[in-house]
């Protein structure tokens, strides 16, 4: 009985050892292709070469303006889309001081979008200072509820890796994606301001916040991880708030002086025309801007904004 | 409705009122998160911070008056606070039921009879009381030696003690030696204690060991982080604490010595029950016999909670109102009345003259001693970096006891308990780490200082934080500097562009600057081939295809001043395209710099309050290239740095 017992104790030390046996070790690790993700297309097509330029200082006037000049919200969001907006929340500042996205704003659009029937409006952003902190205290979290949409802080789990088709710089790179299951729509609403780095911040350089990961060493290279993160987003509108625009201290301002009244409101199915307005309203040109020029070359969009026919129209 | 049902109900209701103030304790817009609950009502309740906090500073901070209803309470009734109000005695009860599953009846009584050993926490309280009375005994004796009358009675008083101890001598009593021992102690010790008076310090240790502060600092730091690390319904992110293991397993070995022991830790340990052990013998209520006709079944003792022995000479500082014996009397002759024990009671701790001496002498010692490494001097810890309204390192350990609400309620969870870093009396206060966390020190948030129960850290206005409105000539509230690693930063060590610090740096204008600089890249210095529109060919193919059109990098003619440069725009390996610059284009067979613009950072120290948001973002993430040190923080004049 004992031999018996010892036999089978010996066979099953035996059987353990030869499944898990393991003769070459690790091997070096690699990322699995297939756990990239990639978001989808948003855009709508026929209406990418939109374009409105509102002059105004009340940004919901501006935006009533800007949007029946293109048909109306409705033309981009339809009755069972769910909506992703994207805000800049970086900064755990209030809202006057413009360092991020302005509540009226995304208060206004997210209610726009659900009273075109958008089943879901969802705001995200994985700002630079502390999430918690950033929402509240900008007033975009209590904007969105307001206007009944949801905020998405981002958590650890909800990153997956990306790699952008045509880059180089951002491969395998973690991307704040669990916001966007089951999204239709993608909506960027992000202000005018000076950044010392890039030269400016508005839509395209928006996009950093989808990124996750250590992800300032970017800034080694900002114009071309720019132009990369615009190749990497299509979003179905943008819209560029430049009724107040951060001239100095930027991106984090802290200070009314900072600020300059440019009553201008962009509203863009083209990011890349959007920035191109946007950098006037900072006193620079596009060719002060590589960003810009390299998103064109890329393809993302275009910067000569009047071959795209804008609305110029006034809200008063 | 028995009066242990009523009891449980009361233990119950207070350990859920504890664990919701757990709970509450972060900042958000959730319900329930912060909404003005005193989430810091238990530690306001524990007259061991009050005393503590008195002892070391002379004063009764704001809410530590709540301290006052438990000391009248205590007076009345005994030690209720032990056996009705505090969590962590209701864990170690809850615990302790678990033990004594298994044990018969005799087992039970036996593991509850009086230890000797039980005066440890007699000796724990004194001496940790005295760590923090240092400065007050040797101002005592300072004002003694001041004022002459009082000085020359005791003086007077000595040489007679003195006289009669020699004269008594030859009547062979046998005190007579240790008196005479103790009077040249005694004015040795006057003597150390007024010579070395630098030395002796108060530092408020009682947080160690305080139940309060210990639970809180337990659950908070340790047992919420770990039950949150699968839901994240309580943090939106996984919360860290540097060193919470340790805060963790002395606090799961406190609970697990109840299998042993039941009510392990307060029966032996806790100095808060010491104190309340002490004042429960003026208590007017105390558990006792009513009559003599006891036939000592022991049934009182099955269930007693302090290893108090009510069969016998009940002992009042030992017994915590678990009410059991109550219960357990099956004959009725035990109750909780006014008249003292028909079968008597010990109403003193049991714990010798010599043994408080002793262990008052040793904790008034323990401080100096600690404090030979000098960090409170010249060898102070610039690692050390204390929140946003910290006092002065000696004001602040004479107040902080530990408890870790600060740490809880950090929203970017950058406040840490800490190691050896302020030296062995600095275990377990804040300290503040900008690696972990979400961000640095958030401009806007200055929720620490409002849950610090005894004003550690100040209760700061936003004004006050950011040196606004009447605060503008003293600044900011400052809580050090930033550093730049020149020998790691990306554009002062590694030719790469970055200013990610300056971006970041939230105070306006901001602390960081950035100086321009450009350097001419490796293998920068190439010969001109030819020139056609801006298309410059190179004799050498130094380069990758657009490794040099990021719009960073320019070319530049070798001798010739700034402005002389023209941007990149495309590379091949052996040719570049410049944005048109007349006085730039170079000629055939010149040498030319390829050079990178690069915005050095530089921090301004008169604007740098030490937030960390920069350490934070760094891109160099192990070691950071710019780095925070405690350098010119407000609150002490030892390290500042400006004129």
């Amino acid at each position: 009985m004992r031999s018996a017992k010892a036999g089978a104790a010996v066979a099953l030390a035996g059987g353990v050892s030869a499944w898990l046996f393991d003769p070459e070790g690790p091997r070096a690790p690699s990322a699995s292709e297939s756990d990239l993700v990639t978001l989808p297309d948003f855009s709508v097509s026929g209406l990418d070469r939109k374009l409105s330029i509102i002059q105004g200082a009340d940004r919901v006037k501006s935006l009533d303006v800007a949007l029946k000049a293109l048909g109306g919200i409705e033309a981009f969001v339809k009755r069972g889309d769910r909506v992703l907006v994207k805000v800049n929340a970086a900064f755990a500042t209030p809202a006057i001081l413009s360092a991020t996205t302005n509540p009226d704003l995304l208060a206004e659009v997210c209610r726009r979008c659900l009273k075109a029937g958008a089943a879901s409006v969802v705001v995200t952003d994985n700002p630079i200072n502390d999430p918690e902190s950033c929402f509240s205290l900008t007033g975009l979290r209590e904007a969105a509820h307001s206007a009944g949409a949801r905020v998405i802080l981002p958590r650890a789990g909800f990153f997956r890796p990306t790699t952008v088709a045509g880059g180089s710089l951002i491969k395998d790179w973690p991307l704040l994606h669990t916001p966007f299951q089951g999204v239709t729509r993608l909506i960027s609403i992000a202000p005018v301001k000076d950044h010392n780095r890039s030269g400016a911040s508005m839509i395209m350089k928006n996009w950093y916040g989808l990124l996750g990961g250590r992800r300032n060493i970017f800034h080694q290279d900002i114009h071309n991880t720019i132009k990369e993160l615009a190749m990497m987003v299509k979003p179905t509108l943008v819209i560029l708030d430049g009724t107040t625009t951060m001239m100095t201290n930027g991106p984090t301002g802290g200070s009314l002086s900072d600020l300059k009244a440019t009553n201008t409101l962009i509203v863009s199915a083209d990011q890349v025309a959007a920035d191109a307005v946007g950098a006037t309203l900072l006193g620079k040109t596009v060719s002060d801007l590589p960003f810009i020029l390299k998103a064109v070359e890329a393809g993302v969009g275009t910067a000569d904004v009047e071959s795209l026919r804008p609305v110029r129209a006034s809200a008063v | 409705m028995s009066i242990v049902t009523v009891r449980r109900i009361s233990q119950v209701f207070f350990l859920a009122l504890f664990l919701w103030f757990c709970v509450v304790s972060s900042l958000g817009v959730e319900s329930w998160q912060l909404r003005g609950w005193p989430v810091s009502w238990f530690l306001q309740l524990d007259p061991l911070v009050a005393l503590g906090t008195i002892l070391t500073t002379g004063t009764l901070y704001a809410n530590l008056l709540w301290a006052l209803v438990t000391v009248i309470l205590t007076l009345i009734l005994g030690r209720f606070f032990c056996g009705w109000v505090c969590p962590f005695g209701t864990m170690h009860h809850a615990v302790g039921y678990l033990g004594k599953r298994s044990k018969t009846l005799s087992e039970e009584i036996a593991g509850n009879r009086f230890h000797p050993l039980q005066s440890i926490k007699f000796w724990i309280l004194v001496f940790l009381l005295s760590a923090g009375a240092g400065s007050l005994l040797a101002l005592g004796i300072r004002q003694g030696f001041r004022s002459s009358p009082l000085l020359w009675m005791v003086f007077g008083g000595s040489i007679v003690i003195a006289a009669l101890a020699l004269g008594g001598m030859w009547g062979d009593r046998r005190k007579v030696g240790a008196v005479l021992i103790g009077l040249v102690g005694f004015w040795a010790a006057t003597g150390f204690v007024f010579g070395g008076e630098r030395m002796i310090g108060a530092s408020l240790q009682t947080g160690l060991l305080d139940p309060i502060p210990l639970v809180y600092r337990s659950v908070n730091l340790a047992l919420l982080p770990l039950a949150d690390s699968s839901t994240h319904v309580l943090s939106v992110d996984q919360r860290y604490y540097e060193g919470a293991w340790l805060i963790g397993v002395l606090f799961v070995a406190a609970l697990l010595m109840n299998l042993k022991i039941p009510r392990f830790y307060c029966r032996f340990v806790c100095p808060l029950g010491a104190l309340f052990g002490v004042l429960a013998r003026y208590s007017l209520w105390r558990i006792g016999k009513a009559c003599s006709d006891c036939i000592q079944c022991g049934l009182c003792e099955q269930d007693c909670e302090g290893g108090c022995e009510p069969l016998g000479q009940i002992r009042i500082p030992d017994c915590v109102l678990c009410m059991n014996c109550l219960d357990g009397c099956k004959h009725q002759i035990i109750g909780y009345r006014t008249a003292p024990s028909a079968s008597g009671e010990i109403v003193s701790p049991n714990l010798s003259r010599r043994g408080a001496l002793m262990a008052l002498a040793s904790g008034v010692a323990v401080i100096p001693a600690v404090r030979l490494g000098g960090q409170l001097g010249a060898n102070w810890n610039p690692g050390l970096i204390r929140p946003p309204g910290a006092l002065p390192e000696e004001e602040f350990l004479k107040r902080c006891i530990k408890c870790g609400q600060c740490m809880r309620v950090c929203p970017t969870n950058i406040i840490h308990p800490a190691g050896f870093e302020a030296g062995l009396e600095g275990v377990w206060t804040p300290i503040l780490n900008y690696r972990i966390g979400t961000s640095g020190c958030q401009l806007n948030c200055i929720a620490c200082g409002h849950l610090c129960p005894t004003a550690a850290i100040r209760p700061l206005t936003l004004d006050e934080k950011k040196g606004l409105g009447t605060f503008e000539p003293s600044g900011p509230i400052r809580v050090g500097t930033a550093f730049v690693d020149h020998g790691r930063c990306l554009p002062w060590a590694m030719d790469r562009p970055c200013i990610v610090c300056q971006e970041n740096c939230p105070v306006s204008p901001k602390a960081i600057f950035v100086r321009e600089h450009y350097s001419t890249v490796r293998a920068g210095l190439v010969s001109v081939k030819s020139v056609a529109r801006g298309r410059i060919e190179l004799a050498e193919r130094p380069f990758r295809p657009g490794e040099i059109a990021t719009g960073d990098y320019f070319l530049a003619r070798e001798g010739l001043q700034d402005g002389n440069r023209s941007l990149i725009l495309e590379n091949s390996e052996g040719a570049v395209t410049v944005q048109a610059n007349g006085h730039a284009v170079p000629e055939p067979g010149e040498k030319v710099h390829v050079q990178v613009r690069l915005q050095r950072p530089q921090v301004d120290p008169s604007r740098c309050i030490g937030c960390g948001i920069c350490e934070h973002e760094c891109p160099v993430s192990g070691r950071r290239a710019i780095r925070v040190t405690a350098e010119n923080e407000s609150r002490s004049r030892r390290g500042s740095l400006l004129l």
